[in-house]
């Protein structure tokens, strides 16, 4: 097996979670999916550090998870205080940009 | 294999894990995306990330992986469940598309991105890798370390301060700013006197000498369920439990026992009533 | 000396300032400021033409830069005049001829109150006409000839509370701006064809012809019409016409003014000053003298109609501008006649205009000559005054009309061939109907019983003659129009004094010039003797009778106005009708239809634009994919 492989994993899984953003309207399950997506990424930057024999991508990796886990907290803190708003956490009731 | 000869290939054993674990998390993935209820969502995802953690360490990057599951699996997703919990584990998301074509125009997209990244890995056509062999020699934490303090060291201090501001952030944005002043607990009675209704405090739940679940209504003399005594967020959520017919039901099924033990065909209601009085 | 030019302009332009911002206090002596700067402005000519008469004949062109008006590089425009024999003319016949009117109108305008705006309104004009025979260039000629429009159109109009002055002063005002588009067009022209539009490198002199000859004959004949067109508006010329007899609404000295010194001489004098432009374009010369034989004969048929003696003189002057827009247009055969004929006209016409308001002004301003009737032995001056004028106008030998009526037909029959003949024949033709119908005006108006009758106040009329003030003007201009011509013509003195500007040629006539002066005497006798039978041996009767076909078409100035209206009026609401149908429908069609498929797009777009995340995020998501692709098609490629 070549590691290349992992490569097709990360992009599916990244695919995936891209598409469950499109589709789902809990802004939670939203989230979540845009965290498969972030470790998709890292699985990628991982298996790429294997490969070119350095650890660059590992570092890559790490600091995707330190931003990541940045965004979740801010991320989260959004959602709550939008429900606590809208008592709602549908991303689809924050609509108010249309005309 | 010596430092920086390059591999063709790995290990059967990896192969193996490779293709059962990674099967394992596509079917996480998916069932992140397709689950109902985001607590489902969120524990599937989870496995996921265990999943990709293992992965980590498969392809060398031992500090990476640990994190992975300490960081990812330990805290992050359980700041998703606190926060599942918090918001409220509505019954379930509806699945039903309400933006027209939304959810085909997504799956073309999804589709067609998927298909031109992994088109754009495989037209890369790497037949070799190098492995972390050298890398490693002296130990992936003392590695990293040496990278992170040294070539990375302004964007560790950066996400340093990232991490504060993400903090504070969190804080202003669930921080609630009080518009009125609190109400005592005297001006609460009070309040209560005037509008004339449960004086004194509310009547708790369950059925004595039976059940004292939180969920379950206390019956009312007549035998019918009062909403008062359970909590307003179970009430609202409709997971109020009835048991005001439980006791009569019980008691019918004894009877029917005892009939059949008895051998008797039929009550005669008579009878009983006559019983009862001999027994005083 | 060439520092007096500016000033001939300053006097009159000054009074025009000084009067019209004065306000009252000005009102006691107003008249007298104005006609003071007029005869300042004469004496000012006087002491020029002194000077020029003391030159060689080569070196009378004086000129004066005053300041660069548009200074732009490649389009330079200077307040700069230039003063040379045909100026020289023309100012002292204005100047001259204008200080006499501004005499004569404070007596004729004594109990108006607004007096003193009508003679600031008299200097503007003066001075508008010195600045445009004046100005060295076309542009500033330009700015004259807006400022004579802009004056006639005040002093038309000066009687405003009359509708029909007001409507007579806009109607002037607006045939006149067809002239003007003419003037401005050429002068554009010019200025794109020969980069400049200055007289001196344009039009050269004799001697050394300037560029405008190196232009090809269809640009030429081009602008040459376009400044015939502008003759035409301002000299009251066929088709433009129409303006001049609805221009006798005006108080008389006007009228007297814009025929005899200012207004209508303007056209010609355009034309003779671009002599150097007309004589390389010969078909515009053809066409002006069709123009200026067409005028002759109209002007002068209308003229025998007319009942009101100063629409019957309109007539006769729009006749005589025909005769000397004819003779300009022969090129250097006619333009010294056509100038001559201008001065003599500019006498006996100030003078008969002059009598004309004497006559009006005994008579109650009654105006229809067959409510006059033996009046010469009431107003013996006037009579014996515009009878002078009359001789002169009729061409009576000796007087100045005879001398220059003669050489205008003489040159016409020197142009040659057919077309001499048929212009002789016309300016012939022209003379006899001039003689006819200005001795039917000396007729009614003089001679036969008096038939007056009260007006409708129940005011009888006592005629009785004009004022000192009045009267004077008229006898200085009856020595005009008696001695001028002989004067002129004695010695060549006018041919002299004009031929460097001008040039000569006499042309190859196939009547000799006794023939021709014969011919002449005999169809004078012939309309003299026609309008005796008719007004002089039979009583005029009060009421005009119905008339032929042709005086009923005369009395409405020959169905001129019916033609404006039925050709230009409804030709023009329809033109505008079908305009207006064709910009609903097919302009705001095309507009408005590509603000609705617009606004159908945007309203279809704009649901795009649904305010759900989802969906921008889709749009982002297949941007990435695009975007990779793209990527990887490079690659590929």
């Amino acid at each position: 097996m070549n590691p290349v492989n992992y490569l097709y994993l990360a992009a599916l899984l990244f695919t995936i979670g891209a598409t469950g953003v499109l589709i789902r309207r809990n802004a939670i399950v939203v989230f979540m999916c845009i965290e498969l997506m972030l470790n998709a990424c890292n699985l990628a930057f991982v298996a790429f550090s294997r490969m070119h024999g350095n650890l660059d991508g590992q570092i890559i990796a790490f600091f995707t998870m330190v931003v990541a886990a940045a965004e979740v907290v801010v991320g989260l803190a959004i959602i709550v205080s939008l429900f606590r708003t809208r008592h709602s956490a549908s991303v689809d009731d924050a609509s108010l940009m249309k005309l | 294999m010596s430092g920086q000869l390059a591999a063709y290939t790995t290990s059967t054993g990896e192969a193996f894990q490779f293709w059962v674990l990674g099967t394992v998390a596509v079917i996480g993935a998916l069932c992140t995306v397709f689950m109902k209820k985001a607590v489902h969502s969120a524990l599937c995802l989870a496995g996921t990330m265990i999943v990709l953690a293992v992965f980590y360490l498969a392809n060398g990057a031992y500090f990476l992986g640990i994190v992975q599951i300490v960081v990812y699996t330990g805290a992050i997703m359980m700041l998703f469940l606190f926060v599942v919990m918090l918001v409220g584990v509505t019954a379930a998301d509806s699945l039903r598309e309400t933006i027209r074509g939304q959810r085909w125009l997504a799956l073309l997209c999804g589709l067609g991105f998927g298909i031109l990244l992994m088109g754009g890995i495989g037209h890369a056509s790497i037949k070799e890798f190098n492995g972390l062999t050298q890398a490693n020699a002296n130990g992936n934490v003392e590695g990293l370390a040496a990278l992170i303090f040294t070539k990375y060291v302004f964007a560790f201090e950066i996400t340093g301060a990232l991490l504060i501001t993400a903090a504070v952030g969190a804080m202003v944005l669930t921080h609630r700013e009080r518009t009125e002043r609190a109400r005592t607990q005297r001006e609460l009675a009070e309040q209560r006197v005037r509008e004339g209704k449960h004086l004194p405090p509310l009547p708790a739940p369950g059925v004595y000498a039976r059940h004292n679940a939180v969920d379950i209504a206390g019956l009312l003399p007549d035998g019918t369920p009062s909403e008062l005594t359970v909590n307003k967020t179970l009430r609202e959520r409709g997971q109020i439990r009835d048991v005001s017919a439980e006791a009569l039901n019980d008691l019918r099924a004894l009877e029917q026992r005892a009939e059949e033990r008895l051998e008797r065909t039929a009550i005669d209601p008579v009878n009983v009533k006559r019983a009862e009085e001999a027994s005083k | 000396m060439e520092n007096l030019i500016a000033l001939l302009i300053a006097a009159p332009l000054l009074g025009a300032a000084v009067l019209l911002c004065g306000g009252r206090r000005l009102d006691a002596v107003g008249h007298w400021i104005g006609t003071v700067l007029a005869a300042v402005s004469f004496v000012i000519g006087v002491v020029l033409f002194a000077d020029l008469l003391g030159r060689s004949a080569d070196d009378r062109t004086l000129t004066q830069h005053l300041w660069s008006w548009i200074p732009v590089e490649g389009f330079k425009a200077d307040v700069a005049f230039q003063l040379d024999q045909l100026s020289m003319t023309f100012v002292l016949l204005i100047t001259g001829v204008g200080s006499l009117i501004h005499l004569y109108s404070v007596g004729y305008m004594e109990h108006d109150e607004r007096r003193r705006r009508f003679f600031g309104y008299l200097n503007l004009f003066l001075a508008a006409m010195l600045l445009l025979v004046l100005a060295d260039n076309y542009l500033l000629l330009y700015v004259g000839w807006e400022g004579v429009g802009l004056a006639s159109y005040l002093l038309i109009g000066f009687w405003q509370h009359k509708p029909s002055a007001a409507t007579a002063a806009k109607k002037a005002f607006l045939v006149n701006r067809v002239g003007d588009m003419g003037l401005s067009i050429a002068v554009m022209l010019m200025f794109t064809t020969f980069g400049t539009f200055a007289f001196a490198p344009l039009l050269g002199t004799q001697e050394e012809p300037g560029i405008a000859g190196d232009a090809s004959e269809g640009t030429l004949t081009g602008i040459a019409l376009l400044l015939l067109l502008a003759a035409c508006g301002k000299s009251a010329q066929v088709p433009l016409q129409s303006w001049l007899g609805d221009a006798m609404e005006g108080p008389t000295p006007v009228s007297a003014l814009i025929h005899a010194a200012t207004m209508v001489t303007a056209g010609v004098y355009l034309i003779v000053r671009s002599g150097a432009i007309f004589n390389a374009a010969p078909d515009a010369q053809l066409v002006v003298t069709v123009v200026g034989a067409v005028t002759l004969l109209f002007g002068a048929i209308v003229g025998c109609a007319k009942d009101d003696i100063k629409k019957a003189l309109a007539g006769s002057t729009m006749s005589q501008i025909g005769y000397m827009v004819l003779a300009a247009g022969l090129g250097p055969i006619g333009y010294v006649w056509a100038i001559m004929h201008l001065v003599t006209h500019g006498f006996f016409k100030a003078g008969l205009f002059l009598g004309a308001g004497s006559v009006m002004h005994g008579m109650n301003d009654e105006v229809d000559m067959r409510r006059y009737g033996g009046l010469r032995k009431y107003m013996p001056i006037t009579f014996v005054t515009f009878g002078l004028g009359y001789l002169a106008i009729i061409g009576f030998p000796g007087l100045s009309g005879f001398f220059s009526k003669d050489k205008i037909i003489e040159a016409a029959f020197a142009k040659g061939g057919t077309e001499g003949w048929i212009l002789g024949g016309a300016a012939l033709l022209g003379a006899a109907i001039t003689a006819y119908y200005m001795t039917r005006v000396m007729l009614m108006t003089f001679f036969g019983e008096k038939r007056w009758q009260p007006d409708a106040d129940g005011h009888e009329p006592h005629p009785h003659e004009s004022p000192r003030s009045m009267t004077i003007p008229m006898i200085v201009l009856a020595f005009g129009s008696v001695f001028a011509g002989a004067f002129f013509t004695i010695g060549d003195r006018f041919l002299n004094w004009l031929e460097p500007v001008t040039g000569d040629d006499h042309g190859h006539s196939p009547l000799s010039a006794t023939t021709v002066t014969l011919a002449t005497m005999v169809v004078l006798v012939v309309g003299v003797a026609i309008a005796y039978g008719q007004y002089g041996r039979r009583p005029v009767p009060v009421v005009a009778p119905r008339g032929s076909m042709l005086t009923r078409a005369a009395r409405r100035d020959l169905l001129q106005d019916d033609f404006n209206h039925v050709v230009l009026v409804r030709g023009g609401e329809h033109l505008t009708r079908s305009l207006v149908y064709v910009d609903h429908t097919l302009v705001d069609g095309v507009v408005n239809g590509t603000a609705a498929s617009v606004g159908g797009l945007s309203g279809r777009m704009r649901r795009v634009q649904n305010g759900f995340v989802r969906s921008y995020a889709v749009s982002m998501f297949g941007g990435a994919a695009i975007l990779i692709a793209a990527t990887l098609l490079m690659r590929a490629v």
